[in-house]
């Protein structure tokens, strides 16, 4: 049998789940389970101080209403917050010696791990529910003075490091998802990238939910020393479930004077059925802070799975003429729900950003762009340049932008453009007279109207940006 | 025989806008499709291109294909291109962002699996292209713009017969390629229809004024009005409605 609905399961082929043994802490979340996640960590003193009052201060604040989309309440009581494949142990063990069953879950991913099949010029953390298995090509990486690791590891191994600059550009007090993840985090990948190197080879962290009922509280924390320059890849996915999961990460990155920071995300957790059952809540807080002169820091993100995404990937631009960008292609079917875009804070003078959104809707689904531009007294002579852009296919989807700008500096350049259009009949008919089949008409269209974006995505993430996009929009247009 | 309309009566949104159309098109022959405006032309060679707006509700269109006339109506508007069948637009479309070049090679390439030939590769697929900017007078940095994004009028009608050019289709139908040029564009367009003619071909020009007919010869005038045919006849029938205008031949049919 196979009825349309096979078709847009199969559509999903990261959606399986993996039989493993798990050790799960009971659910629910109160000081003791903050605790015992800490211990389990044999985290130093000052960290489990730093998620106690994270969780107090999390259980003084409301759920935000604040966003457009319409979230079920998420009772926090039924979750599991911890939550590892037994086989691992307490100890990170190498890479090699995984149980077969994660190794053949991640080649089946696409990212094979052991020493034999890695990808070549690619190091990558694998985090499975809450826990990073390992990390590849770490001890070339090492041999440059490149650490990348679990953070879990790094408070081990570099905790100076992590006790200067975590919570340094997210406190837990910035909102209700950076407080949770604060207090409960269990894992994620933390770099450091030494004065004036280069890093080799491009760092990845492949995260995979996988147990059910369990949310993924993971942080990231990527230090760019001054001169340094890192291009980070991230990826996600999740099983295919019913019952919506919950990921509230935080990611944070520091650069130091003249350093430089890519940062690229192709997100597709699963983003539920086609009536809107099951699927991710994406709630996310990623913040960078060009803290050095002259620091770079940019994002490239492709959001194209879970059923409600929040997040807005950040620049604090506080370094004189430093720069941040974000460029977003953020994709909606069926009933998903994006609320996305970005804040661009000047401080420092003479600083720079560059917004480039294109949004595309499809389906029953709501895209939102919501941006801010904050040009503070300080920041002389300032430019922005933004563009947002929207697609809609078919005529029940809708797209919102919403940006908003204050500039409290006379000197400043902020510069905004908006558009929205439809996939035409008239374009696809003139692609069609061509002999271009329907699906490859849509792929050139989309492509099209999200090349400025595309570009900017190492190229092996745009070839699957691509694919991720077109197979999407495949059963929405015609 | 290449194309055979019969008795097609054809609406979009249940207005009827062809009334019984009968044209028979042999390979080798040019026919003009005239007419004031609004008689049905252009749909005319959108319901033979398969536009998904319009509905065939009585009669049928049949196309040679492998050498037997095949009733096309469950062909898609791409596998009619396939087979054959160019649409040269009367406003030519444009694709914000995808680049010409990448247009036209997608549309190559599927015409080549199409017809079980190898594909071709980038490299040699823009020389082919360039081969024959200059009989448009085109400049290689069309390739590289957007779609038709900012192209004058007479660029995208060059850009139309250039596509046509490369896809070499068996039926060519082009749609007022001749509105809004000035008389230097016309005669290159003109040149370029005239490329393609050959025994093997067939074009169908759709068109408002004859002076497009004194640099491409069409064997057969058909005159449309009130999406019917009213008259046909050979080229003589064309230089008499530059002098007499439509009305003495609408008269009757008002």
């Amino acid at each position: 049998m196979s009825s349309i609905e096979d078709k847009l399961n199969e559509d999903y082929k990261w959606g399986f789940e993996t039989q493993i043994e798990l050790e799960e802490f009971p659910k629910g979340l109160n000081e003791k389970i903050v605790t015992l996640i800490s211990k389990k960590k044999e985290e130093p003193e000052w960290l489990l101080e730093y998620r106690l009052k994270a969780f107090r201060h999390w259980k003084t604040m409301t759920h935000p209403t604040w966003q457009y989309s319409k979230v079920p309440p998420i009772d926090f009581e039924d979750l599991y917050y911890y939550s590892k494949p037994k086989s691992q142990g307490d100890k990170p063990k190498s890479l090699d010696d995984l149980d077969p069953e994660l190794l053949a879950t991640f080649e089946k991913l696409g990212i094979p791990l052991s020493e034999q099949k890695r990808i070549s010029g690619v190091a990558v953390d694998v985090v499975f529910d809450s826990v990073s298995l390992g990390t590849t090509w770490k001890e070339d990486l090492e041999k440059v003075g490149v650490v990348f690791c679990s953070i879990s590891e790094a408070v081990q191994t570099h905790p100076e490091l992590v006790k200067q600059y975590l919570g340094k550009v997210v406190p837990y007090t910035d909102n209700y998802y950076a407080a949770l993840n604060a207090a409960v985090f269990s894992d994620g990948s933390f770099v450091y990238i030494p004065k004036g190197v280069t890093c080799p080879m491009d760092l990845s962290t492949y995260f995979r939910i996988n147990a059910k009922e369990t949310g993924q509280f993971e942080r990231t924390l990527i230090i760019a020393d001054e001169g340094s320059y890192v291009n980070y890849l991230e990826g996600c996915t999740a099983p295919q479930r019913d019952e919506n999961q919950l990921h509230a990460a935080t990611v944070e990155i520091i650069t130091l004077d003249n350093a430089q920071v890519k940062y690229s995300t192709v997100q597709n957790w699963y983003a539920g059925d086609k009536d809107g059952k099951g699927g991710i809540f994406n709630f996310v807080t990623k913040r960078g802070l060009c803290s050095g002169i002259n620091s770079k820091i940019s994002w490239t993100q492709v959001e194209a799975g879970s059923a409600i995404t929040w997040k807005y990937p950040s620049c604090i631009l506080k370094g004189d003429n430093s720069e941040g960008a974000f460029y977003s292609v953020a994709l909606t079917n069926n009933k998903m729900q994006a609320d996305t875009g970005t804040k661009m804070i000047h401080i420092g003078k003479n600083t720079k950003s560059t917004i480039i959104s294109k949004g595309i809707s499809a389906d029953d689904s709501e895209n939102v762009y919501r941006g801010e531009v904050k040009i503070m007294p300080s920041a002389t002579n300032a430019r922005n340049y933004s563009q947002c852009d929207s697609m809609l296919v078919g005529d029940k989807c809708s797209a919102n932008t919403f940006p908003y700008i204050d500039v409290k500096n006379n000197t400043a350049t902020v510069e905004h453009e908006a558009s929205t259009s439809k996939i035409s009949a008239d374009q696809l008919f003139y692609l069609h007279s061509r002999g271009i089949d329907n699906e490859k008409a849509i792929s050139l269209i989309v492509n099209g109207f999200c090349k400025d974006v595309f570009k900017t995505l190492p190229l092996e993430f745009s070839v699957e940006a691509v694919k991720l996009i077109e197979m999407k929009l495949e059963n929405s247009v015609g | 025989m290449m194309l055979e309309v019969n008795n097609v009566t054809a609406s979009v949104e249940e207005t009827t806008i062809l009334n019984k159309i009968n044209i028979k098109v042999n390979a080798g022959e040019v026919h003009a499709i005239m007419g004031p405006n609004g008689s049905g032309k252009s749909t005319l060679s959108k319901v033979i291109a398969g536009h998904p707006d319009y509905e065939v509700t009585e009669g049928d269109v049949k196309f040679a294909i492998n050498g037997k006339m095949t009733d096309i109506e469950e062909l898609e508007p791409d596998e009619r291109a396939k087979e054959g069948i160019f649409l040269g637009f009367q406003y030519p479309i444009e694709i914000p962002g995808v680049t010409n070049i990448t247009f036209m090679h997608e549309a190559f390439n599927a015409l080549c699996e199409h017809q079980g030939a190898e594909i071709m590769n980038e490299k040699d697929f823009r020389e082919y292209v360039k081969s024959k900017l200059p009989l448009l007078h085109m400049n290689e940095n069309f390739l590289d713009r957007a779609v038709n994004e900012g192209f004058s009028g007479g660029e995208k009608k060059k850009n139309e017969i250039l596509q046509m050019l490369l896809l070499n289709p068996r039926l060519a139908l082009l749609d007022e390629t001749d509105s809004g040029l000035d008389i230097d564009a016309l005669k290159t367009v003109a040149n370029g229809v005239n490329t393609l003619k050959s025994k093997h071909n067939a074009i169908v020009l759709v068109t408002h004024y004859q002076r497009l007919l004194d640099y491409i010869k069409p064997d057969f005038v058909h005159v449309l009005y009130n999406g019917k045919i009213i008259k046909s006849g050979d080229k003589s029938l064309a230089l008499e409605l530059e002098k007499k205008g439509y009305d003495w031949l609408i008269e009757d049919h008002k």
